[in-house]
């Protein structure tokens, strides 16, 4: 990956944050059964930082309630994101970060699959292939130079 | 169901991912290892009870993707993301390190030893399988081929088991057979029909066929045909064999499938995978001679681990006894028992 050359999309669309959830009695009742459910996992990744703008994945709308889908009896989660232009080079560390963010914070239990947007990338089953390759996510993210790029996208900013 | 899976004993190995666990050839010894840079090998202790007999920690610096026995139990490689190989000699009861090997550019994936006893195969990232060649004066390996037929990162092999005949398998989705010819090593053949990366393959008893497994969800079962074969299946380099897929084992799994093993004293199928189960398949008997060859499921455990299931490996002397690994930390011991149908 070539972090060196400048922003690809200079101009992005910025969209509206989500508003903040609010916190329920039941939130506090240890006696209540609380699975985690789509918007925690939204919550997870929609503070993640944009590699290239002091932005968010949710202001630039790489990222949306929508695309995620989550299976508590199955374990399984899916997130779906759209890069900000069909040719963003930056596509494969968004979806690594996306991945690095719920493989730190989820359960050990849940199967988490990170795709593109069917139709949102000219290069999407290649980079979908490599984001859901485990050993190649696993051996990126012993790298140190790509944790340090990973680890600057997923510790929130203040904003 | 018409065999059980019965889990045996369980090892909390580490506290990060084992990634590989093999037998050695006598069935004495289980080598394992993961993301903790360690390989550990565990022996019996009594009848029944396995522990840790050794550990060697000064390998790796980096994730120990896997661990391979040579055929005389002597020697133990290991291939590791730091991009070396280490090869390890028995000294009494340890293991000591007798040669490193470089040349892959990052990952080494896989690492494997002939049955013959004369070569060492590594793959990895790089898209490379290397031929080392075993020279007994010096002790040490040569680089005896660099082959780059792969056009992506390379993540298995598997030596047949008489010949010096190399099976690879790659997130291109192939697998490919390397053969020595006149001295040069050659791909003498593309297996072609998974839909996504091939994870692992194996060689049934006679190498006459092969079992793999992929990304895409299924098994498959591939058959030779040599020179003049009597089917009529004609090879495209006249020379070398040609391997036809002639059974595909699918619905059975619901994440991709990391290892297959095909087990050489009861010829049973065990299958490792991303949904956490291990699966047991066996031959039907075929009425008619010419029927295409069909597999039924016959026990599985789709809790086996807490997390992926990532290899297997059944003991070579003990018919039965199967060992596994997970992205969990654990590594379990089971015996596979078979009921008459």
């Amino acid at each position: 990956m070539d972090f060196s050359s400048g922003p690809q999309n200079l101009n992005p669309t910025i969209y509206e944050r989500t508003e903040e959830r609010t916190i329920q009695a039941s939130d506090y009742d240890n006696d209540v059964t609380d699975e985690i459910d789509r918007r925690e996992i939204f919550d997870l990744i929609r503070t993640i930082n944009d590699p290239e703008h002091p932005l968010t994945l949710e202001e630039l709308n790489v990222v949306d309630l929508d695309g995620i889908t989550i299976d508590n009896q199955a374990n399984t989660v899916q997130v779906q994101f759209r890069p900000t232009i069909p040719h963003c080079s930056m596509a494969t560390l968004i979806g690594l970060s996306i991945r690095a963010k719920l493989l730190y914070t989820l359960p050990t239990r849940y199967k988490v699959g990170v795709n593109i947007i069917e139709g949102a990338h000219i290069q999407e089953n290649q980079i979908n292939k490599q984001l859901n390759d485990k050993e190649r996510v696993t051996a990126a993210l012993e790298n140190n130079h790509l944790r340090a790029v990973v680890n600057r996208c997923i510790v929130p900013q203040n904003s | 169901m018409l065999a059980e899976l019965i889990e045996l004993q369980e090892f909390e190995a580490s506290e990060d991912r084992i990634w590989c666990v093999a037998w050695n050839p006598t069935g004495t010894l289980l080598a394992s290892c993961g993301s903790d840079k360690v390989i550990k090998l565990w022996g019996r202790e009594g009848e029944r009870n396995w522990v840790c007999k050794s550990t060697i920690t000064d390998g790796h610096t980096r994730s120990i993707r896997s661990v391979a026995w040579s055929f005389c139990g002597n020697r133990l490689a290991s291939a590791g993301f730091d991009a070396k190989v280490s090869v390890w000699e028995r000294d009494g009861q340890d293991f000591v390190l007798q040669t490193t090997l470089e040349g892959h550019e990052n990952e080494v994936k896989d690492v494997a030893f002939s049955r013959s006893g004369l070569y060492l195969a590594t793959c990895g990232r790089d898209k490379s399988v290397w031929i080392w060649e075993y020279n007994e004066e010096e002790n040490d390996f040569a680089c005896a081929a660099v082959l780059t037929t792969h056009t992506q990162d390379v993540k298995h092999l598997k030596w047949h088991p008489q010949k010096d005949v190399l099976a690879s398998c790659s997130y291109d989705d192939t697998i490919k057979m390397f053969v020595e010819d006149n001295d040069d090593w050659t791909c003498a053949s593309s297996l072609e029909s998974h839909k996504s990366t091939v994870w692992s393959c194996d060689f049934d008893v006679t190498g006459k066929r092969l079992v793999s497994c992929s990304d895409d969800k299924t098994v498959k079962i591939w058959h030779a045909y040599e020179k003049n074969n009597r089917e009529g299946i004609r090879s495209p380099s006249g020379v070398y064999p040609v391997w036809k897929c002639v059974c595909t084992i699918s619905g059975y799994h619901t994440q991709a499938i990391y290892d297959v093993k095909w087990c050489s004293l009861t010829g049973l199928i065990a299958t490792a995978s991303g949904d956490n189960a291990i699966r047991i398949f066996r031959e039907e008997e075929r009425q008619q001679m010419d029927a295409p060859p069909s597999f039924s499921l016959v026990a599985s455990n789709t809790h086996a681990h807490l997390q992926d299931v990532n290899r297997i490996s059944f003991n070579p002397k003990e018919a039965g006894l199967l060992a596994s690994c997970s992205d969990d930390g654990t590594i379990k011991l089971w015996r596979i028992e078979q009921r008459p149908s």
